[in-house]
């Protein structure tokens, strides 16, 4: 029953120096590519998770959206007799502002947690921490894929046809994860330090998708000053860059690339915030 | 042998106290935020203010060659875990710093990451990336893993329906087949059975035996003498020996008896609130004599005073007596057949155990409570002892008037084989008379 040990390897081809860390720290992303693996495994215990305590499981990645977008049709469009523009017919519209609207509340929803709910592993086990709300944003792409697939089927029914811009299409989801992540890195990290995050988030997700083109078009919002205070919402630009390219409504200009700095803005910010702070997580957890 | 750790000016500073309770929410940052401008001007002149330091860890130096198995020892709370904390990276160091050339490995605790939900297949390929192997290296080990756990049969079930036995054996068949340069491990022997438990120290033997080094904080006197080579000793932050293992140990175990004398109560409640509590734990004989010295010739009582909050019919209550040597005898309650095991109800209970007389050897002994939930968790585990000196006086002879060797110096039956009691035989009947537990008298 004895199990081969094989030989240690030379020491000195891998050296660690540990020592306190002053001011602003250095991203490491060299060091998470290296983890790249664990990377991959959270998020597939996360997607695994989610599925396999559900009873409809996977189902729910489907129903969710074309149930919010039943609801939303009822009430705005019927109802308010809010118009998507340029024809495109409503369910259409408002199921593909959810589409990049669910990819990022779901992920502040699950990374805004996931430290303080890996506790057990930050207090007993070294890695980069941008692992952990890394992983919790990936999970939701395969809900984001399936989600989509129910699109296509959407679209055949009303006879939408995509334009040409469709090619840019993977650019934009590029463009909805790193929105979610960037905010959700603010997030995670800030949960540890005060925990009143947790009421905040699902409220914040609430008011969020109103302030965000979801259930009315752009073209809603005044031009001028207007519009450029409202693009300052990150997901303004990845919404608005969504329905550019699947259903040709608004081309992204001055509004998207306003909106596309505040992303870059929130992105970097969250990284060096969560760097930063990622060295008392373990102590504050 | 070269070098693979070297450690330097250690320090970590924890912030207790007022400061301890940080803003955990945001009103209270809002209202600090608000209120800091005056708290400086009252706290003006002290440095301070409210918030005050612990070190954990201070000045902490020395150097681990490559092949060696380092023990690191001291009581509860001297700052052994920080510093595998520390060189785990789990924390930051405050000051100093410590460099290692090699890949490290950590059994902090076994099943780090496991989830309740996924099968023992999906959990054996979590915990591995979490531990730091890629996928092809846990492709490569698994069928070791499995065969080494022992739960074949129920790989594809999620733990949750595991038994705590196979929970614990595959998390640490997973760690154990870790292939780190330098392994640091911080008590996981404490789990599974004792099967198991020697099938762990044997893997870690090997681990030791093929040039890996090991860096192995425990409370074990008995693992640490099995496993290591050199032993630093760590109180209070400091680091206050340093050297073979045998003579660390020992002088550890001498210092604890001395500076103890015999203390013979616990400062605090040990256990978990909510669960079980022991209060106190106290060493008394026949005569009611509560403070030592006692007389092995006499039966000695340990009473616990135990507080159950919520019944639970797999508590263990129980202490390891420890001798100066280190050496550990562990009892519980539960130890005999299940219809003598006396009932803990929810409440005050007080439990009795008798050391029968003729057993202990001159010298100090440790009583350090314990209780777990079987094969599920500790709920005390180590953490306090109390102290008191026995005076060997059940051994009669004239030539045992100094220490026995050993733990324990108990009366065996001495006779010669071809004439059975010959010429020592009334003596032998009377000591057999005086004392209990009799030695059995063979039919003549």
């Amino acid at each position: 029953m004895a199990v081969e040990v094989e030989k240690a390897p030379p020491a000195g081809s891998f050296v660690t120096v540990i020592q306190p860390s002053k001011g602003w720290a250095r991203l490491g992303l060299k060091e998470l590519w290296q983890y790249r693996e664990l990377l991959y495994f959270l998020t597939w215990k996360n997607v695994l998770i989610r599925y396999k305590q559900a009873v409809l499981g996977v189902a729910w990645a489907v129903l969710n959206p074309i149930i919010t977008m039943v609801v939303f049709t009822l009430i705005f469009n019927k109802g308010l007799h809010v118009k998507a523009p340029y024809g495109v017919p409503y369910p259409v519209f408002s199921y593909t502002g959810l589409l990049p609207w669910n990819l990022f509340a779901g992920s502040l929803s699950a990374a805004g947690m996931s430290l303080v709910g890996n506790s057990n592993l930050i207090t007993k086990v070294y890695f980069p921490r941008l692992v952990i709300p890394s992983s919790a944003v990936l999970g939701t792409l395969p809900d984001f894929l399936l989600s989509f697939v129910a699109l296509v089927v959407l679209m055949i029914i009303y006879g939408v046809v995509p334009t040409w811009h469709v090619v840019f299409l993977p650019f934009f989801v590029l463009l909805a994860l790193v929105t979610a992540m960037g905010v959700s890195l603010w997030l995670s990290a800030l949960y540890v330090l005060y925990r009143d995050v947790q009421y905040i988030i699902p409220f914040m997700v609430q008011l969020w998708m109103f302030l965000s083109p979801v259930i009315y078009p752009l073209s809603a919002i005044p031009p001028g000053w207007k519009l450029v205070v409202y693009s300052l919402n990150p997901m303004t630009g990845v919404i608005g860059g969504f329905r550019w390219a699947l259903l040709g409504e608004q081309a992204p200009n001055g509004y998207f690339w306003i909106s596309t700095a505040a992303t870059v803005v929130v992105f970097v910010g969250g990284l060096y915030y969560f760097r930063r702070m990622e060295r008392v997580f373990a102590d504050l957890v | 042998m070269s070098t693979v750790i070297t450690v330097e000016g250690l320090g970590k500073r924890y912030m207790i106290g007022a400061a301890q309770q940080r803003a955990k929410t945001l009103r209270d940052a809002i209202t600090n935020a608000a209120t800091a401008p005056a708290r400086r001007l009252r706290h003006a002149g002290s440095s301070t203010g409210h918030v005050s330091h612990m070190w954990a860890l201070r000045d902490v130096g020395f150097e681990v060659e490559s092949g060696q198995v380092l023990g690191v020892i001291g009581r509860n709370g001297a700052g052994k875990s920080t510093l595998l904390k520390i060189l785990t990276r789990i924390t930051q160091p405050t000051e100093g710093r410590a460099t290692i050339h090699g890949r490290v490995g950590s059994l902090l605790e076994v099943g780090t990451g496991f989830h309740q939900e996924l099968s023992g297949r999906e959990n054996i390929y979590l915990n591995g990336a979490i531990l730091g192997m890629t996928r092809t290296e846990i492709n490569r080990k698994f069928d070791d893993i499995v065969e080494f756990s022992e739960i074949a049969e129920f790989l594809d079930t999620p733990v949750k329906r595991y038994s705590t036995g196979m929970y614990v054996r595959l998390a640490f068949a997973v760690a154990a087949h870790l292939e780190p340069e330098i392994l640091l491990v911080d008590e996981v022997l404490s789990v599974g059975d004792v099967a198991f438990q020697r099938k762990c120290l044997g893997q870690m033997n090997q681990i030791a035996g093929s040039g890996r080094t090991v860096f192995l904080v425990s409370h074990n006197m008995g693992a640490v003498r099995g496993l290591c080579t050199r032993v630093i000793e760590i109180e209070e932050g400091h680091l206050v020996a340093d050297g073979p293992t045998e003579e660390v140990v020992n002088a550890y175990v001498a210092g604890q008896l001395a500076s103890g004398g015999s203390i013979l109560h616990l400062p605090r409640p040990l256990g978990i609130a909510e669960e079980l509590l022991i209060t106190a734990v106290r060493v008394t004989d026949e005569t009611g004599n509560t403070e030592g010295p006692f007389h092995s010739s006499q039966p000695i009582t340990i009473e616990m005073d135990v507080d159950v909050a919520r019944k639970n019919g797999a508590y263990q209550v129980g202490f390891d007596l420890l001798s100066a040597e280190g050496l550990v005898l562990r009892t519980w309650h539960t130890d005999g057949p299940p219809d003598d095991w006396p009932r803990l109800g929810v409440g005050h209970n007080t439990l009795r155990c008798t050391l029968p007389s003729g057993i202990l050897n001159e010298g100090g002994y440790a009583v350090v409570p314990r209780a777990d939930v079987y094969r599920s968790h500790w709920i005390v585990n180590g953490d306090e002892s109390v102290w008191f000196d026995v005076v060997k006086d059940h051994l009669e002879s004239p030539f045992s008037w100094v220490r026995n060797p050993g733990p324990v110096a108990p009366l065996f039956d001495w006779r010669l084989a071809d004439d059975g009691f010959g010429e020592a035989a009334p003596r032998s009947k009377r000591k057999a008379a005086a004392e209990s537990p009799s030695p059995p008298t063979p039919p003549r």
